[in-house]
């Protein structure tokens, strides 16, 4: 077991939650409401990361950290080091990997809430802001609970982006799933037997989690 | 309940802040995965002896060499083929042009049950090709890993090459090949010496050197990186010692003086 790895893949999930919340609810909420022109294109660009394979968005992402691009540039003059091989690299990977994992499931929550209780909502005076907070999060808290899980689940099952802009390198970028690769590697099956059982019982959980949420949700609209 | 969630999440945030990463001088050492099983005795040996700890990262050479070139921020490179320390070198970006540490040799591996496993030797492939009871045959792949070279040159040589090739698995490098025939996924491998002495692969199967005039020396050279530290300069001075090299040797690396 390595814990190093399995700390390492908590924080990345952890974070990338933590920036898409705000991100995803903003997105998804704004697709769910308004009609405008080129919306599904949008809306592709946000799933695409569904169907692309991790070694073209690795690929990508490595030519736009690298050191002659300008993102590479901008980030090295900021913070003295580049992106490739490091946590933050992996995290704005993360975050992009992840983006139809939280807002999707987004979307969907803020488009069953009616548009009539949100009108009700204004006639009684509550601003844009305190309808927000009091009428439509908490008709769509399961679902963007559910997002989030999602989310946090499926980053600590990436793989390919990591292994390709990460470069194995322990305790920076060396994640679970990348750790398991490299036990079975050197034959360690012991080691990787480990950490496997724990990525499936934490996978199992998550989803359920999702679930029990999801059919609660479909109860109450019932 | 939404705010509950948020709270639970902010009181999480001080727990996978900052614990994480090594501030001292802890170095990573990338090196061919045909290293895999000797490096971390010597690692644990090498903490033992002087308290430092070390950190591994194992791949194909050409994977590690394209990696050092990105800005990896490894110490140490050991390379399966001295080439890549050579570009490397040519480019700046070591401190000098490395030592050689030793000479891999190749193995022919057969998975037990295999039509190969009770003599493995490469002669007899060419009719166990033929009667299709070596249907799948493992080697690194030759773009990137020194071995997968090797390999094909040794295969070319014995004008099995072309027999084979539709037969072919490529690893991602050396560990991945032996880890495609120890699972019996394929009937045979070529894979590096020192591979096949790790218990958890000699237990699995049986084993026979193939011949080294049949590929060009595999010359594995290491080098110290350009931001290498103390440790890492250590570690690579503790390489050369007369201790390690007999380690190394006993783990299937000839000796630079034996070449």
């Amino acid at each position: 077991m390595e814990w190093n790895a399995l700390e390492l893949s908590l924080d990345l999930a952890f974070w990338t939650c933590a920036i898409l919340l705000p991100l995803a609810v903003l997105l998804g909420r704004a697709l769910a409401w308004n009609r405008f022109r080129g919306k599904a294109l949008v809306e592709a660009l946000v799933a695409v990361p569904l169907v692309l394979p991790p070694t073209v968005l690795g690929y990508y992402l490595l030519l736009s950290f690298g050191k002659t691009s300008p993102l590479g540039r901008f980030y090295e003059a900021l913070t003295g080091h580049g992106l490739v091989f490091t946590f933050d690299g992996l995290l704005v990977a993360s975050i992009i990997f992840n983006l139809p994992f939280a807002v999707q499931p987004m979307q969907r929550a803020f488009e069953a809430v009616p548009m009539n209780v949100r009108e009700a909502a204004w006639c009684s005076g509550l601003s844009h802001w305190l309808t927000f907070w009091r009428i439509e999060l908490p008709l769509a808290w399961t679902g963007i609970l559910s997002a989030l899980v999602l989310t946090f689940a499926h980053t600590l099952g990436e793989f390919g982006v990591v292994l390709m802009v990460g470069g194995n390198i322990p305790s920076e970028t060396r994640t679970l799933s990348i750790a398991i690769y490299d036990r079975v590697q050197m034959f360690d099956y012991g080691s990787a037997g480990v950490m496997s059982a724990l990525l499936l019982v934490l996978s199992v959980i998550a989803i359920t989690f999702v679930y029990v949420l999801g059919n609660r949700r479909r109860h109450r609209h019932a | 309940m939404m705010r509950k969630a948020l709270l639970t999440m902010t009181m999480l945030f001080p727990l996978f802040w900052g614990t994480g990463g090594y501030a001292d001088d802890v170095p990573v050492i990338a090196a061919a995965s045909d290293l895999s099983y000797v490096l971390v005795k010597v690692s644990d040996r090498f903490a033992r002896e002087t308290g430092k700890q070390l950190r591994l990262s194992f791949g194909s050479s050409g994977n590690l060499k394209r990696l050092v070139e990105q800005g990896a921020p490894f110490e140490i490179f050991m390379s399966a083929d001295e080439d890549y320390v050579f570009q490397l070198a040519d480019r700046g970006l070591t401190i000098d042009r490395g030592q050689v540490y030793g000479l891999g040799r190749l193995v022919l591996f057969a998975p037990e049950g295999s039509v190969l496993a009770n003599s493995p030797n490469l002669e007899m492939m060419p009719e166990l090709m033929v009667t299709g009871e070596v249907r799948k045959f493992a080697i690194a792949n030759p773009r990137h890993a020194p071995y997968g070279r090797a390999a094909r040159e040794a295969l070319m040589n014995v004008n099995l090459w072309e027999k084979i090739e539709n037969s072919l698995v490529f690893g991602e490098n050396a560990g991945q090949a032996a880890l495609f025939a120890v699972s019996g996924s394929t009937q045979g491998a070529i894979i590096p010496h020192s591979l096949a002495l790790n218990p958890s692969i000699s237990a699995k199967g049986s084993f026979r050197l193939i011949d080294d005039t049949l590929h060009s020396p595999l010359r594995q050279r290491m080098v110290l990186l350009k931001h290498a530290g103390a440790t890492a300069r250590q570690f690579y001075d503790y390489l050369q010692t007369v201790a390690i090299r007999k380690m190394m040797h006993n783990y299937g690396f000839t000796a630079p003086g034996e070449m």
